[in-house]
This record gives C-alpha cells, sequence and structure tokens, in this order.
C-alpha cells in the first residue's frame, strides 16, 4: 500500500469565521459536525465535495486550501442542506460567500468566465447568439427578439454602467469580448 | 433561457393565462436576474444591484413580477426580501442604481406562475377550465420535477415551510386528468444548477442519470418541469446522458419533457404544435430533443 501524505495543520485560525460573521453568517462557527448536511447532498454521493468537511475546514481557518479548491464549485445549490442543517447555519449562502471570496482570489473556472464575459456583452448568461433561435421564437408567434436588453441597446449600457459600477468588470476581467478561446454556453 | 432557448414555454404560459383571464404584461429592458447559480457566486453584491434594476421595471408598471423560472424566482425573490428588511444593503444599492437613474423603492412582489395558479387561481377553477379530470382521465403517468428554487429555502417561500414532500405541484397539474407517480428520491435536484452544468457538465449529468433510472423504474411516461433550466438538463440532457453514460445505464432513456403549461393547454383543449410539443421541422438543433409524439400518440391527441 502506498504511504498516504498525513496533511497536517500548523495554523488555525479564525479568519473564514470572522469574514463570515462580517458577512452575516455567524452561525457557521455553530456546525457542530452532525453530518445531515453532507446525508442530503446530491452532489457529495457523486463527487469529492463533502459539505461537512468544508464547513470544518472554514471553522479550522484554512483559507487559501478552501478557496482554491475546484470542489467548492462542485455544489448544485439546491439548499437541502440549509433546510435540514439542526444548528440553523446557512450551509449554501456560506458556500456562496466562499465561492465570492475565491472569486476575489482569481479562482474561477474557465466556462464561468466566458459566462461573466457574456453577461457584460449581452446583459445575458443565454444570448440569441444564432438566427434560429429568432426564428424559433417567430415559429411560436412570438417576435424574433424579446423585450430584453438585446432589443433596447440603452438597457444594456445601463446594465454594463452597473456592472462597472460595482467593479464586476475589474474583478471577473472581463475587458475582452473575445469568447472564442473559453468553452461554455448552451 | 425561455426566450432565448424554449420560446414555446412563454408562448404556452401566455396561452394558459390568458384562458384564465390573467393579463401579462411584458417588461422591457430586462437583463438576466441574473442567475443565482453562477453570478451570485461569482458577487453578491452585483446580483443584488442587477436583481434590484429588474425588479425596479416592475415597479415602475406598478405591477407583481411573474416568474416561469425557478432560478429567476430564487433571484428575484430574494433579492426583493433582503432589499426590503435590510436598510444598509438597500442604500448601497441604491447608490449603484441612482447612477442610470433608478431606484429600488420595495413596492411590489415576486410571484413564480406555479405560485399564481395554485393561490391566486385555485385548482378547482383550473379544473373547471380543464377537459379532463377524475372522471375523465388523459392516462399519462406523470414524474414531476418540482426542481430546488421552487421551494427551497422556504422560509421566505409560501407553500407553508413545506420542502421535505410538498404536494402543491402535483394538485395543480393533476387538473389535466393525468397522475402524477411517487418515484425514488423525487425531491433531487436536476444538477444544472450552482454552475454545475456550465463548469463540469458531466457531473451534472450523473445527478440527472440518477433521477431518469428511477423515473424509468417507477414507469413515468412523461416528466414536467416549472423550470427551463430543469427543462433543458433533464430534455437535452437526457439525450447527453444516453451517450456519454452509454454503458453505465441499461439502456438509452426516452421519457419526453414538458413544462406543465404545455400540459395545462393540452388540458384545455389546445393543439400540440402549438405549444412546443412537436418540434419545427424547418430548424435543427432546437428542442424538444427527446420526441413528444409517441407519447401523445399514445393517449390519442391528434398530431
Amino acid at each position: 500500500m502506498e504511504n498516504i501524505k498525513t496533511s497536517r495543520i500548523t495554523k488555525i485560525n479564525d479568519d473564514l469565521s470572522d469574514l463570515l460573521r462580517d458577512a452575516g453568517y455567524l452561525e457557521a462557527s455553530s456546525c457542530i459536525q452532525c453530518g445531515t448536511c453532507s446525508g442530503g447532498c446530491p452532489s457529495g454521493r457523486r463527487t469529492a465535495f463533502k459539505t461537512r468537511t468544508l464547513m470544518k475546514k472554514v471553522q479550522l481557518g484554512l483559507t487559501e486550501e478552501v478557496l482554491s479548491d475546484k470542489e467548492l464549485w462542485f455544489c448544485s445549490t439546491c439548499y437541502k442542506c440549509l433546510e435540514r442543517c439542526p444548528r440553523g447555519v446557512p450551509v449554501t449562502d456560506v458556500i456562496i460567500y466562499l465561492r465570492n471570496l475565491a472569486v476575489q482570489r482569481g479562482y474561477i473556472q474557465g466556462p464561468h468566465h466566458a459566462l461573466c464575459k457574456m453577461f457584460y456583452k449581452t446583459g445575458h448568461g443565454v444570448p440569441i447568439n444564432e438566427e434560429k433561435w429568432s426564428k424559433l421564437r417567430e415559429h411560436y408567434k412570438l417576435k424574433g427578439i424579446p423585450p430584453t436588453t438585446h432589443k433596447f441597446p440603452e438597457a444594456n449600457k445601463e446594465v454594463q454602467s452597473l456592472l462597472k459600477s460595482t467593479r464586476f468588470d475589474e474583478l471577473t476581467k472581463v475587458g475582452d469580448y473575445d469568447l472564442k478561446d473559453e468553452e461554455g454556453g448552451e | 433561457m425561455i426566450p432565448n432557448r424554449y420560446p414555446f414555454i412563454e408562448s404556452a404560459t401566455n396561452n394558459v393565462f390568458e384562458k384564465l383571464n390573467i393579463e401579462l404584461i411584458e417588461m422591457e429592458g430586462a437583463s438576466c436576474c441574473p442567475a443565482p447559480g453562477v453570478f451570485r457566486g461569482f458577487d453578491i453584491d452585483t446580483w443584488l444591484v442587477i436583481g434590484a434594476r429588474n425588479i425596479t421595471i416592475a415597479e415602475e408598471l406598478g405591477l407583481d413580477i411573474a416568474l416561469m423560472c425557478n432560478g429567476c424566482y430564487g433571484s428575484l425573490l430574494e433579492v426583493n426580501h433582503t432589499l426590503k428588511h435590510d436598510k444598509e444593503k438597500r442604500r448601497i444599492v441604491n447608490e449603484h442604481l441612482a447612477k442610470i437613474g433608478r431606484e429600488f423603492k420595495g413596492s411590489i412582489n415576486v410571484r413564480h406562475v406555479v405560485d399564481i395558479l395554485y393561490h391566486d387561481v385555485g385548482v378547482d377553477k383550473i379544473q373547471q377550465r380543464s377537459k379532463y379530470g377524475r372522471k375523465t382521465p388523459l392516462n399519462l403517468k406523470l414524474g414531476l420535477h418540482y426542481g430546488c428554487h421552487l421551494t427551497k429555502p422556504s422560509e421566505i417561500r409560501p407553500w407553508n415551510q413545506e420542502s421535505e414532500k410538498p404536494t402543491f405541484f402535483d394538485e395543480l397539474v393533476e387538473v389535466s386528468g393525468c397522475k402524477s407517480i411517487d418515484y425514488k428520491d423525487k425531491f433531487l435536484c436536476c444538477g444544472a444548477g450552482g454552475g454545475v452544468r456550465g463548469a463540469f457538465k458531466e457531473v451534472s449529468l450523473d445527478y440527472t442519470r440518477e433521477k431518469l433510472e428511477n423515473m424509468k423504474a417507477a414507469g413515468i411516461d412523461v416528466i414536467i418541469t416549472a423550470c427551463p433550466f430543469c427543462h433543458l438538463q433533464l430534455d437535452l440532457g437526457q439525450v447527453e446522458v444516453n451517450k456519454i453514460f452509454k454503458d453505465k445505464i441499461s439502456g438509452p432513456f426516452n421519457i419526453p419533457v414538458m413544462y406543465f403549461t404545455q400540459l395545462l393547454g393540452l388540458a384545455f383543449g389546445m393543439e400540440p404544435e402549438e405549444l412546443g410539443l412537436i418540434r419545427s421541422p424547418d430548424l435543427t438543433g432546437i428542442p424538444p430533443f427527446i420526441p413528444l409524439k409517441p407519447v401523445l400518440k399514445k393517449i390519442g391527441v391528434k398530431v
């Protein structure tokens, strides 16, 4: 049997707990590791993502380990854990906030990055990017272009102004619109 | 996703609401809600601001928002609730909105169309419009897929805190004279949300494979959805599951998917073609991806 490398924790701190508390997720510290979250998690039963372990890592303050881990993005935000947690820890909301922190550190999946660019450019995650979708709308007696940011360029500009105002554009580096080099989209 | 990929969900819902004398006014200049599974995960503040902008469009019309998508419902319901109750967050959001001449006032409500039909119209009234019922059943076994954001987090949703075993969607859909069948892990997530389909498609499809296996084992004829993303995941996703899990499953799945207003439309006597149940022959790569024709023929609906 191969030697399994022990990952010793040499530093325990309240960094993540403090950040979560300041953001309004005080209850994250009250997790008692009962495992109800992992028990119902649809992701955990098929991926390496273990909700209970994540909460423990948060309590231990293993910031870089938590935020750099791809597993953080295996949660489908079904909210089952949040509903069932006996300590009222808003687990899903904690995961979402940790994702925010991860993105702030530059940890984002390729297809998600492409999605941000698409959102900045069109105001949509799933835009009308081929003629067939307009034709399909017309087939069902709808106007080919829906009355969204697609139809109203001023609305598209409003959204872009807001994305600049919140600095979303800087955060997700939407600078150039070239989407050819990244996967993603339906 | 509905206007740009599943327009028949839009038109079927419009038709059903028209028959129930509820007027739906189009919002102009709306953007992505923004999709909770992805954009909320990237930046919560941006999600609040863009969501608030969409809400201000409805506030200017003085109307509640009606949504056909669980994701949009998850976003807009929660943005609306947060900003109605958190003065500080509201102040910050309005600082951003002021730059484009908008202001969140907290004057309207956000509703899912299932909520509107169930609570405002009522199952009995909708049953009266249906050609079918318990005495004249439409013999289809339905596998209902509630989806996740429709019922969770339950605290601010209109279902009496019920998220483990709700029945409101079953009651609504059974006006069609079809039976909603129980199946293993009925409330399992479809897998699309949370950015999972976007970044890890195979992982999302494994959720779908599990759901389809459970539905197949229960003998379900048609899957019923209340969300276009779940719909996409179970429809196009079914084709994808058949391909990439070919060696893992006993055989290809063939359970077609209907958005619930398509079924209600059928019950009201509308034509399958106008409801989007038959694929338009002129275009390729468009839904429905799992054909509905065989199921419709089975129940004697003329195609």
